[in-house]
């Protein structure tokens, strides 16, 4: 779990780095107002149209990093959006829902992933019915899914019951953190 | 010969021999002497008595009858076998060797060489005499248990084999003291499977019933839990996500080779059926979580619970009729008695929100489970036909995976009482709890062999 939030952060801090690189080349060949572009081509021996054309070709291009930065955003906060539940319980609590409805429009606009869901508990209670409760959460998960549209061969489910808790502790604010239902980019 | 009743020795010959106690059958020999009269069974202790008063034995040193050095080691060593085996109990109280006044290994080990009154009047209720013989590694053991106070020879045992043997000899000779004493032969000789973190994953390794020898039984690097043994101790099956998935192992420990059921969905929490090469597991793979009956050879026999809602942790009755299980069907998990035949079940215990981890008691009288109140989780004891449940354990750490040993003398669990979870061992009515062995990483789900012996 940890390992792959320090992976997440390592890719965001690439990408960030990559756009600051762009724009700054862009600056000093097309935008610098104080050699202007006219003059730059010309020395370049380049036509304004053939400049024009790159200008819009750049332009292009940063507008599909945007977007793909953009779609890997939002996957990311599909994966990393967890839906929580009550204790000995797989009933979809209304944030639950909400939640689902955001995940259920990922999923629409990206028809061609398919998703785990993965059912988990807190440490409270007995392994063995720990994993049966879990399963519950992620068909719970499941089913919504499913009722907003989503079709069923693109929804897995496996319950972790209290096996991979995503926090350590022994207190409400740990198991609360780890009642929950999370979600997987196959 | 035989001069316990015709009947008990006959189980426990029929026992020792099914179940492989004694691999050296042939080598080994055994002689017994002649015990003055006939004892009763349940002469002297009522293990399920909560008011069991602990029996105090004295065990003077071994009689060294060559008295060459390797002897006397061997003796002193089957001494100490024996001496913490029956503390194990927790019945027997095996005393100081500080208030001996007489010396047996120095004045003889036989009826006629004992002053009982030297007993009696430190307050020796039973007393043990042992002589070992050894040459070139052959070793002849004999051993004796009398009764001080009726000036009176119980149990009188020769035991012949090689030295690496002694183990089995004194476990043996444990065996017919827990026979005439209480009419069952102990826990002498059984294992304990349990789940260890030591290797970084939870894996399945096994024990002696006393936590020594312990050894790895799986290797997957994944999530591996629930073990139970098959009656003879040649089988164990498991839960484990080795393949990514939560399947159901059926391991043949003696050909080392595992049949998996991996169904859609959950496949856990098996339990054998008694005496049967049949066991019973949780499959969610029609979309709901229902107790099924399978074969030994994983393939899936009938349906056990139809009800909608989680139906988990089975286990059986001695006789297999019926089977203890954990169902959410009355709106919170509570332990509930099906019948193995018809599936038609009825609801056990009716205090508490949280009621899981059914464990059938070896008499069939008694269901131990885990209880949650307030948090706190603890281990309760309820009888087979419901009534009030009894606590046995309380304000020490989660208390979870009750377990009986095959005399139903005691109950092994885990617990955090003393921060990671460790194995722990109480009697029945929850006296003399005791850390059983100290481990890497946190153990849980004890579970203890019926059979004896096995490796």
């Amino acid at each position: 779990m940890g390992k792959k939030i320090v992976v997440r952060i390592m890719v965001l801090l690439f990408l960030s780095a990559m756009m600051l690189t762009v724009s700054c080349a862009k600056k000093s060949v097309a935008t610098d107002p104080s050699t202007g572009i006219e003059n730059q081509g010309a020395q370049d021996g380049l036509s304004a149209e053939e400049i024009a054309r790159q200008k819009a070709l750049e332009e292009e291009r940063l507008r599909e990093e945007a977007l793909r930065k953009a779609i890997a955003a939002e996957r990311e906060q599909f994966e990393n959006q967890d839906i929580y539940f009550d204790f000995d319980s797989a009933e979809l609590v209304p944030d639950a829902r909400m939640l689902l409805k955001e995940k259920a429009d990922f999923l629409t606009r990206n028809s061609g992933l398919t998703v785990t869901i993965e059912g988990h508990c807190d440490e409270r209670g007995t392994t063995e019915y720990n994993l049966a409760l879990g399963e519950r959460r992620a068909m719970s998960a499941k089913r919504y899914l499913q009722d907003l549209g989503i079709a069923e061969f693109r929804l897995n489910t496996i319950s972790y019951g209290e096996e991979r808790p995503a926090v350590q502790g022994n207190d409400e604010s740990a198991w609360s953190r780890n009642r929950r239902g999370h979600f997987v980019i196959r | 010969m035989i001069l316990m009743t015709q009947n008990s020795g006959v189980k426990l010959m029929a026992a020792f021999n099914s179940c492989k106690f004694f691999l050296l059958c042939g080598v080994l020999l055994v002689m017994e002497f002649s015990p003055a009269f006939v004892m009763a069974q349940h002469a002297y202790i009522n293990i399920n008595s909560p008011l069991i008063r602990k029996i105090p034995v004295a065990i003077p040193f071994f009689k060294a009858f060559t008295g060459h050095e390797e002897e006397v080691a061997l003796g002193k060593n089957a001494v100490d076998i024996m001496s913490s085996a029956l503390d194990f109990t927790g019945y027997l109280a095996v005393m100081d060797r500080g208030a001996f006044i007489e010396n047996p290994s120095q004045k003889g080990i036989t009826g006629s060489e004992i002053n009982y009154k030297n007993w009696t009047i430190i307050g020796s209720e039973l007393l043990i005499t042992g002589g070992i013989v050894e040459q070139d590694g052959a070793v002849r053991l004999e051993l004796r248990l009398f009764d001080p106070f009726k000036e009176t020879l119980l149990i009188g045992k020769v035991y012949t084999g090689h030295k690496a043997d002694i183990k089995s000899m004194i476990y043996r000779f444990c065996a017919e003291i827990s026979l005439l004493l209480t009419g069952k032969l102990g826990v002498f000789g059984s294992r304990i499977a349990f789940v260890s973190t030591v290797s970084g994953n939870k894996e399945i390794f096994t024990c002696d019933f006393d936590g020594g020898n312990i050894s790895r039984i799986t290797n997957f690097n994944n999530i591996t839990m629930s073990p139970s043994w098959s009656s003879d101790g040649n089988f164990l099956a498991f839960t484990s996500y080795a393949k990514g998935n939560p399947d159901l192992y059926i391991r043949d420990l003696r050909a080392n080779k595992d049949v998996v059921v991996s169904k859609k969905g959950l496949n856990i929490t098996p339990a054998w059926l008694p005496g049967q090469f049949a066991l019973a597991a949780t499959l969610s793979f029609s979309g709901d979580q229902d107790i099924y009956l399978l074969t030994g050879s994983g393939e899936v026999k009938r349906q056990l619970t139809k009800e909608m809602g989680i139906d988990i942790s089975p286990a059986f009755s001695p006789d297999g009729t019926k089977f203890a299980f954990v169902s959410k069907r009355s709106g919170t998990p509570q332990i509930y008695i099906g019948d193995t035949g018809s599936g038609s079940a009825s609801r056990l215990t009716f205090k508490g929100s949280y009621n899981t981890s059914p464990a059938w008691s070896p008499d069939g009288d008694k269901i131990a489970y885990v209880g949650v109140v307030k948090n706190s989780i603890n281990i309760y004891v309820i009888g087979a036909n419901g009534g009030e449940p009894t606590q046995l354990t309380s304000g020490q750490g989660d208390n979870e995976d009750p377990s009986w040993s095959p005399d139903g003398n005691l109950i092994a669990f885990s617990s955090t009482r003393q921060g990671a979870s460790r194995i722990f061992v109480m009697t029945s009515t929850g006296s003399d709890q005791r850390l059983l062995f100290t481990f890497g990483g946190a153990q849980t789900d004890p579970t203890w062999s019926l059979a004896y012996g096995n490796k």
